[in-house]
């Protein structure tokens, strides 16, 4: 049975979404890693940020 | 625009559906049929990795819907294909939720369904030739 941490599941999900994203709402491969990133980017950047506000607001 | 003419006259021969069915049934079938390696063996490992991350965190597959929430997560696990098949035949994943990764796996489980479906409809999109 797999125990991953909060954050490593995730890095995860963010990593497995970003792909399919990537590949689905652009044409060009270019386009598509960027995008990939581009969301990937998003998932964990905003999980880390509203972490900080509610870790702030239970203080 | 070559490639894009090539799909159009790609779309006028076959069952049109035939990706869209493939994609939804084995993740990644559909942009195979369309001989798009890569973006196939993308969409592959990632639904089949994010749908075996999640029976390995113990989630839960749906199997019945008694309410309105056991109703949609069973409608995204069933965009798994035969993957929510085999799950079920095999018994596999949790019957109740009862660690906090088993709550993870089990929306692992219905993302990856729900990634599937939007997989599915792309090589549907490529098939006939709205995006190349």
């Amino acid at each position: 049975m797999l125990h991953p941490s909060h954050f490593s599941a995730l890095v995860l999900f963010a990593l497995f979404a970003s792909i399919i994203f990537g590949i689905t709402q652009r044409e060009t491969p270019r386009r598509m890693l960027h995008y990939g990133i581009y969301c990937f980017v998003l998932f964990v950047g905003s999980a880390i940020v509203l972490s900080w506000v509610m870790f702030l607001i239970a203080r | 625009m070559a490639t894009a003419q090539n799909n159009v006259a790609a779309a006028d021969k076959g069952f049109v559906y035939l990706p869209l069915i493939a994609g939804w049934l084995v993740p990644g079938a559909g942009h195979f049929l369309l001989r798009k390696w890569g973006r196939g063996t993308l969409v592959a490992v990632s639904i089949v990795g994010m749908f075996a991350l999640g029976i390995a965190m113990q989630g839960k597959i749906y199997s019945s819907a008694h309410d309105v929430l056991e109703m949609l997560g069973l409608a995204g696990d069933l965009g798994n294909g035969l993957l929510f098949v085999l799950g079920r035949m095999l018994n596999l994943g949790a019957d109740q939720v009862q660690v906090t990764t088993a709550d993870y796996g089990k929306v692992f489980i219905v993302v990856s369904g729900l990634l599937n479906v939007i997989s599915a409809v792309d090589a549907h999109n490529l098939r006939t030739g709205r995006k190349s």
